[in-house]
């Protein structure tokens, strides 16, 4: 018997081909997750409209659901509505600092309300005193920053709203 | 014109904007002026190639005899592509690719956020989807074109004369015909007049900032949205589409 919830689990064990410590689930790109008569429906979102990530994750999807001898399954992409950082997990935001990338900042905090630039804190040596390199990094989700104190360059995973 | 016909015409301007620009862009891939930059318009390209899939799919669903985005953006001949000339002008140095870029996100941002209340739900969602991206890109060009603008005395110059040579095609994004006349009508599409002035206004403050001056000539280009385009189409185009032609039906 394949239930929703034995789904959720799977799903936590598919990863995102460009941030590998983050699974499909802390990124919340899994959208939802339906089953009906033994029948598995699952609906992702990309992160951004270009991310060429997708086929990947649609094909890793479906290696883990042949491997747990699933066989009756379709998988959805919907774009609306569209995804925000708000649903990465905090479990994820806390993997992707060990990782060393800067995780999104809650940017409605006032400094950014008056035009002061973000503060990204670095993911090293946690120190505020950093500066943005550039709004693009390695890919289309990060920003590239670097640490004044630490010296360390890095990727800060853009905030999206 | 019915309004479906209108629709696959609409989105089709919207996709081919996005397609031949993201093109251009990525013609800069290792070429870009500084590294960081490189991956900066690479990261825009890829957004606008993106978003001209979304654009062109549903374009295609609605056409009279269905097509897929692939076969929209690899298999018409130019004077069946309709985005604006502004687009398909090429990279010329990194200042004219800036403000190229600049003359196309202050025209983008407003419009998607418009048809954040279009009546059609799948356009709305897609312009949802597509806004979050634009707003970088707009960012990411305005500060470059002050900074070249109130930069040394060559930028400055030389941002000038981006200006000169591009601004004569920007005044063809707000081109309406029948297309716009009727879905406008449907409240699928605002009209380019509740467009216009935000960009003109996004234009005249970043150009103040950036201690840049109007053009005196007020000259205006347009065709592409009837697809009568510049010399370079026929270039970009060559290139787009030799693989799709050589080897019919290949994927990746
Ligand atoms: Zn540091």
């Amino acid at each position: 018997m394949v239930n929703e919830s034995k789904i959720w689990e799977h799903l936590e064990d598919v990863y995102d081909p460009e941030v590998p410590v983050l699974s499909i689930v802390d990124l919340g790109i899994v959208r939802s997750v339906r089953v009906t008569n033994n029948h598995v429906s699952i609906t992702i979102t990309p992160t951004y409209t270009g991310c060429p990530a997708m086929g990947t994750i649609e094909k890793d999807i479906t290696v883990k659901l042949q491997e747990e001898a699933i066989t009756s399954y379709e998988i959805h992409t919907s774009i609306s509505p569209a995804w925000t950082t708000d649903w990465m997990s905090e479990r994820g935001k806390i993997k992707l600092k060990d990782y060393g990338i800067a995780p999104p900042q809650d940017e409605v905090d006032k400094s950014v309300l008056f035009g002061d630039p973000l503060v990204v804190p670095c993911p090293k040596c946690d120190s505020s005193d950093t500066k943005l390199v550039s709004q693009f990094g390695s890919t289309a989700c990060k920003a590239h920053y670097q640490c004044k104190k630490c010296r360390e360059p890095f990727d800060y995973f853009k905030c999206l709203r | 014109m019915t309004k479906q016909e209108a629709l696959h015409i609409y989105l089709l301007r919207m996709g081919d904007d996005s397609l031949i620009l993201g093109q251009r862009l990525s013609q800069l891939c290792g070429h870009g002026p500084i590294l960081e930059e490189d991956i900066a318009l690479t990261n825009v390209a890829l957004d606008l190639i993106g978003q001209a899939t979304l654009f062109l799919e549903y374009s295609g669903e609605l056409a009279e005899q269905p097509k897929t985005n692939d076969e929209l953006a690899y298999l018409r001949l130019e004077k069946e592509y309709v985005n604006a000339i502004l687009v398909e002008q090429p990279n010329g140095h990194f200042g004219d690719t800036i403000l190229r870029q600049f003359l196309f996100d202050a025209y983008r941002k407003p419009l998607l956020e418009k048809l954040l209340d279009s009546n059609d739900e799948r356009l709305a969602g897609i312009a949802e989807k597509s806004l979050k991206e634009t707003k970088y890109h707009l960012r990411h060009s305005s500060e470059w074109v002050i900074r070249l603008g109130d930069g040394t005395e060559e930028s400055h110059e030389r941002i000038q004369n981006s200006l000169e040579s591009l601004l004569r095609y920007a005044h063809e994004l707000f081109f309406e015909n029948e297309v716009d006349k009727l879905l406008i009508a449907e409240g699928i599409v605002p009209s380019a007049e509740s467009i216009f002035p935000i960009w003109e206004k996004t234009l005249n403050d970043v150009l103040k900032e950036a201690t840049l001056t109007l053009p005196k000539n007020n000259w205006k280009f347009q065709g592409g949205r009837e697809g009568r385009h510049s010399e370079h189409m026929g270039y970009l185009l060559a290139e787009m589409q030799y693989m799709q032609r050589t080897y019919p039906n290949m994927e990746w």
